[in-house]
């Protein structure tokens, strides 16, 4: 397992999940989205970009979502926070958070539950951050926004918020505009910003691609924090596997708009049972026993409305049979972990090699 | 501090700017065909005569000291004297360029006032019916001519309504509310334009700052669309405001020449025409050269409010 040394194991956070559960009945969890489909366009031009979209996040979970780039990782997390553009998106399925359907939300009441219940960073944390204003200034108005306390207290928790992602001289860098910060100083400004009104969960969209190799370490950490010691469950977006398995609990791999398979991670990363994640794997570095070449996925993910009948991944899939070409329902596993592939009984895919 | 020595600076580089303007000036107006001497002298004038007043008027001079000579009353603030009455340049500028810039100035702030708003709802709007509405106003004050659209005002609001004077200025010196009901038709006319430039580039920057990452950050934090525009929506935005509303001073100021030939007011675009046409260079040159002073102190004080506006270029 390649977990930090100060994480405890993912067997320990499942067991303390599963004990949870037997004090107070079945929990339900944080997040439970089922059947999500989003499509853009009005109903005749109508495309679907996702269908069937069903995973849970527990709470305190860091769920990993991946998948190549044009999967619908981003539209998926964007819908959680009900920040695609209302007229032109249709929903199917529910999505619920606490029990309530956020599909069924008034743009009023969504504001009260972003960035006060769910909080979300992205990916470009220089273009995601407004250049005209100091970072302080745009921690305090979420906290105000959310809550009723004057500019002092709301000063005060800003600059909470800057230490507690690791931002040295938080008082100082309060006063600061977002071009005056490093990339990964500014990722942090912008995940302080995310948790300042203490959400209980947080999506982080690709929050490190944009950042070198060490910075990239670095926010990895302050994101592990967050979810072990202040238990804040994680919906972590990336198309790169290896970080995944790194930080989360469980993973969801979504390929063409659809999930193709999900478990606890290290089962996944071990035995993968959807010829899409194998693949993942064995691309990368860090798992590839030969380094010297590294096999990857041939072909391109196809775009949406162009969606095949059958196996979406077919065309790419070195296992793909004749029965692959009829739509593939999502099958559970004994272990409650879920493959779309109607072969993965009989096949014995690679996984991580140690 | 900073912003002192960034003002010294900038004042710094004006200088160079303010040469070349009035080198400009002054080679332009020697451009201008015919001859002020000949002019001056009459139609039955001999030769001799001609020759007299060149000498006099010292336009027999190498040109460069002609324009050395000029230069150095300038920098002490004489701008010599007409050639035609005799009197001194600076006071017949000082005299009708309250006119020219009352229009000016009322007709920047109609343009704001009316633009920025429409500007905005557009934007806000965008791809509906108030959308469209807007924007096609807009370039349509853009294609209008302002001296027609300035005759039509006054064949319809003054000479049919009666609302208005159809020509002439008040000094506003003299009577304040005067002025402005004189002012008001023309500065409309000359804000026409404005107006259009600003809606447009206003629309423009404001659906670039909404559909803009940022605009979705401040979304997922649950910050409401009203404070999303008129927060940080405006202030973004207001960088891009400031630099319309210098371009639009300075096209504003420049076509005040054909509206004040429209609406009879004695301003400085008048003065231009009516010194060229009787060949007064040296008034000419007194009022060109005051006018590109007021742009470019206008241009210096966009600069400056720039640098205060734009956390980032202050840095620069
Ligand atoms: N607003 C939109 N309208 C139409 N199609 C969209 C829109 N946003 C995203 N898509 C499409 O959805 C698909 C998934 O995109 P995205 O969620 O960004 O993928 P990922 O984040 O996994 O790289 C892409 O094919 C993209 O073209
Ligand atoms: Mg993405």
């Amino acid at each position: 397992m390649l977990s930090q040394a100060s994480k405890p194991g993912p067997e320990a956070a499942r067991l303390g999940a599963v004990r949870d559960r037997a004090v107070a009945g079945p929990a339900e969890p944080l997040l439970d989205i089922r059947g999500l489909g989003i499509s853009f366009g009005r109903a005749a031009s109508r495309t679907a970009v996702t269908r069937d979209i069903s995973f849970a996040v527990e709470k305190g979970q860091c769920v990993g979502l991946v998948g190549e780039s044009g999967c619908g990782k981003t539209v998926t997390g964007l819908a959680l926070m009900g920040l695609l553009p209302l007229s032109g998106s249709h929903f199917d399925g529910e999505v619920l958070f606490r029990g309530e359907n956020l599909l069924r939300l008034s743009e009023r009441q969504w504001r009260s539950k972003r960035g006060r219940h769910i909080g979300m960073i992205f990916q470009e944390p220089m273009s995601a951050l407004d250049p005209v204003f100091t970072i302080g200034e745009q921690i305090s108005e979420t906290l105000r926004a959310h809550f009723r306390i004057n500019r002092k207290e709301a000063r005060e928790r800003a600059i909470d918020a800057l230490a507690k992602v690791g931002i040295p001289d938080p008082s100082v860098r309060y006063e600061a505009y977002p071009h005056e910060l490093s990339g990964g100083m500014r990722q942090r400004a912008m995940i302080a910003m995310a948790i300042s009104c203490e959400p209980a969960l947080l999506i982080a969209d690709e929050p490190t691609t944009a950042l070198d190799v060490t910075v990239q370490a670095q926010i990895m950490d302050v994101l592990a924090d967050l979810n072990q010691r202040m238990g804040m469950a994680i919906l972590f977006i990336s198309h790169d596997l290896g970080l995944v398995s790194q930080a989360c609990d469980r993973l969801v791999t979504m390929y063409a708009g659809e999930v193709v398979e999900s478990g606890a991670i290290d089962d996944v990363l071990v035995e993968p049972r959807h010829p899409y994640t194998s693949g993942l794997l064995r691309s990368l570095p860090t798992f590839s026993p030969r380094k010297s070449r590294l096999p990857s996925i041939p072909g391109r993910v196809p775009k949406a409305g162009e969606f095949p009948h059958g196996c979406r991944f077919e065309s790419r899939c070195a296992h793909a049979r004749p029965r692959c070409r009829v739509p593939q329902p999502i099958h559970t596993l004994p272990t409650g972990a879920h493959v779309r592939c109607c072969r993965h009984e009989e096949l014995d895919l690679p996984g991580v090699t140690q | 501090m900073r912003m002192i020595r960034l003002i010294g600076w900038r004042l710094l580089q004006v200088v160079p700017v303010v040469l070349m303007a009035t080198v400009a000036i002054f080679a332009l107006v020697q451009m201008v065909p015919g001859d002020p001497a000949a002019v001056i002298a009459g139609e039955y004038a001999t030769a001799d005569n001609i020759a007299a007043i060149r000498q006099e008027l010292g336009l027999d001079r190498p040109v460069w000291l002609q324009y050395a000579t000029w230069l150095g009353g300038a920098f002490q603030g004489d701008l010599s004297d007409s050639l035609i009455t005799g009197l001194p340049v600076l006071d017949e500028v000082l005299r009708r360029l309250p006119n020219t810039l009352l229009l000016a100035v009322l007709a920047l702030l109609i343009s704001i006032v009316v633009g920025v708003p429409l500007g905005i709802l557009a934007a806000t709007k965008s791809e509906t019916a108030l959308d469209r509405a807007a924007t096609s106003i807009a370039s349509l004050g853009v294609a209008v001519p302002n001296f027609w659209l300035g005759m039509i005002f006054v064949a319809t609001l003054s000479l049919g309504l009666g609302w208005f004077p159809t020509t002439g200025a008040v000094p506003i010196t003299q009577d304040f509310w005067g002025a402005l009901h004189h002012a008001a038709l023309p500065a409309l006319t000359l804000a026409t334009a404005g107006i259009a430039e600003i809606t447009r580039q206003l629309r423009s920057a404001m659906i670039e700052v909404l559909s803009s990452q940022y605009a979705r950050t401040l979304r997922a934090k649950g910050l409401s669309r009203a404070s999303i525009l008129w927060k940080h929506g405006l202030r973004n935005v207001s960088l891009t405001l400031l630099t319309v509303i210098g371009l639009v001073f300075n096209h504003t100021l420049g076509a005040t020449v054909a509206t004040e030939a429209v609406f009879a007011i004695p301003g400085a675009g008048s003065m231009i025409v009516s010194s060229a046409v009787s060949k007064d260079f040296p008034m000419v040159q007194g009022i060109v050269f005051v006018l590109v002073l007021i742009v470019i102190t206008m241009n210096l004080i966009i600069d400056l409010l720039y640098v205060m506006l734009d956390p980032r270029a202050a840095k620069k």
